[in-house]
């Protein structure tokens, strides 16, 4: 029923003209508010990412060693590309969905601003996989031996660069949105992109593990999310327009 | 400034007909350059007194590296314009511009794990210009792939010239944040370039770096030709002009 008023919501708010048409903010807060609702409502392409997340980390201590103490070396390393793997996995049914019934053609005919509307499905994306990959990295990090004071500084890492990663996996998704099988092209687009993400996650976390300063890799990995969401909803917006015409 | 040269090469036949002059005015002496250089790195030049002839590899890695490099740069900035203006030849360049790129890309790391196996013992170190050589060529690949993937030509074109551009924004955040990630685990290496070189070493690879860039241009231009024809199967002037 909530989502059929955020339609009503959505179609007046093309049709109308007059002064109570609702500000981009608002259309953009209801799209948010549906990505959601439709995620809770088909919970296995939420838990999906996670469990994925969770048996990647459980494969090095089988395929390494149970050893914690060289665990805890390697730990950074698991937890970021874990983390990328997890965050790509789930970027696949970012706009398919909405590109097969035809929702992205009437956001594009709507007359509101694309860019924000898909804006907002970017950050939905993130509130389903990054935050909750932010949640899990320090769970996964004390079965990997790493220590309970470098907890914070995993979650702020992961949560930081989870930003970057589904933004510029926003791009990767609407390119490949009309595309049948594309789940090895969109990591193949991915993934050399996203590169400074792992580089500079990864060394964040390692630094919070030896309980030094990571404040220099963090703030860089903050640098580039604020880059991403500057440039990143561009990309979308014509990758879209573009699979659309 | 006037402008309507460049205008003009946005019709098909014209593009055509201008690259194919071109070519020969690259191919030869890009041909002349790199027989020059060849006879100069390969025998003239004295060996390196710590590296001895291994070093001479340099010879086409260094090049290679350079146009693997500018074909991103040309793939880019064409992938731009035909976005821009849609003008359809600059996404004709920009599709004969990335294999050209990767295979150089490709040349790059061969010749550089070649020359690692002497000097630093090892075919594949994680030295930061061999990774971020190696996202190069995969950026490449993904391009190519992105392109072949779908069936319509026009959607081909815009969707991978909007990759190429951002992949102009993100190429050199991912190289110096390889720089860094590595300069951060050991010392920095010390590399040919940065010593100085006897003129007799410089003069031949600078011969290279204009031959092979010559040459890679003259490849374009084929490429180029190849491309139009292709894309304008239908039109009468391809017919007339192969004479079917």
């Amino acid at each position: 029923m909530a989502e059929a008023s955020a339609w009503a919501a959505l179609r007046s708010a093309a049709g109308s003209q007059g002064p109570a048409v609702p500000s981009i903010g608002s259309v953009a807060r209801l799209m948010l508010e549906r990505d959601l609702r439709l995620a809770f409502r088909k919970a296995s392409q939420l838990v999906q990412p996670m469990a994925f997340f969770v048996i990647v980390t459980t494969l090095f201590p089988l395929a390494v060693t149970p050893n914690l103490v060289q665990l805890r070396r390697i730990a950074p390393g698991v937890i970021w590309a874990a983390a990328l793997l997890s965050s790509l996995l789930a970027l696949e049914f970012l706009f398919r969905d909405d590109a097969h019934d035809g929702t992205l053609e009437q956001f594009a005919l709507s007359g509101r601003s694309l860019t924000g509307l898909l804006l907002a499905k970017t950050v939905a994306h993130w509130l389903l996989t990054g935050l909750p990959l932010a949640l899990m990295a320090p769970i996964a990090g004390a079965a990997l031996g790493v220590p309970e004071a470098a907890m914070p500084g995993i979650l702020a890492t992961v949560a930081i660069g989870t930003v970057t990663l589904s933004l510029i996996g926003a791009v990767g998704a609407a390119l490949t949105m009309g595309l049948r099988r594309s789940g090895a092209l969109l990591s193949l687009l991915t993934l050399p992109l996203v590169i400074p993400v792992l580089i500079f996650g990864a060394r964040a976390t390692q630094l919070a593990i030896r309980s030094e300063a990571y404040r220099g890799p963090l703030l860089l990995l903050a640098a580039l999310a604020v880059l991403a969401i500057t440039l990143a909803p561009l990309a979308v917006t014509a990758a879209v327009r573009i699979n659309l015409e | 400034m006037n402008w309507t040269w460049f205008h003009r090469l946005a019709s098909p036949p014209y593009l055509y007909r201008t690259a194919g002059r071109l070519t020969p005015w690259f191919a030869w002496p890009a041909a002349i350059l790199i027989f020059a250089g060849l006879i100069g790195g390969l025998w003239l030049a004295p060996p390196d007194y710590q590296q001895g002839d291994a070093y001479r590899i340099m010879y086409v890695h260094v090049p290679s590296a350079w146009l693997s490099l500018m074909m991103y740069g040309i793939m880019g900035i064409a992938g731009g314009i035909g976005l821009i203006w849609r003008m359809k030849a600059a996404h004709a360049v920009a599709a004969s511009a990335a294999p050209i790129g990767a295979s150089f890309a490709l040349v790059t790391l061969v010749t550089g794990s070649l020359w690692g196996k002497p000097m630093w013992g090892t075919y594949w170190a994680w030295d930061p210009r061999l990774t971020s050589e190696l996202f190069l060529f995969l950026l490449y690949l993904g391009y190519m792939g992105l392109r072949s993937a779908f069936e319509e030509l026009q959607r081909a074109d815009r969707a991978s010239a909007v990759l190429a551009v951002v992949g102009l924004v993100d190429v050199p955040i991912v190289h110096y944040s390889v720089v860094w990630w590595n300069s951060l685990h050991q010392g920095a290496l010390v590399f040919l370039g940065r010593r100085a070189m006897p003129f007799s070493m410089t003069v031949p690879l600078m011969l290279m770096f204009v031959g092979f860039t010559l040459f890679s241009l003259s490849v374009l231009a084929m490429r180029l030709r190849a491309e139009v024809l292709n894309r304008e199967r239908s039109a009468r002037w391809v017919r007339e002009e192969v004479g079917a």
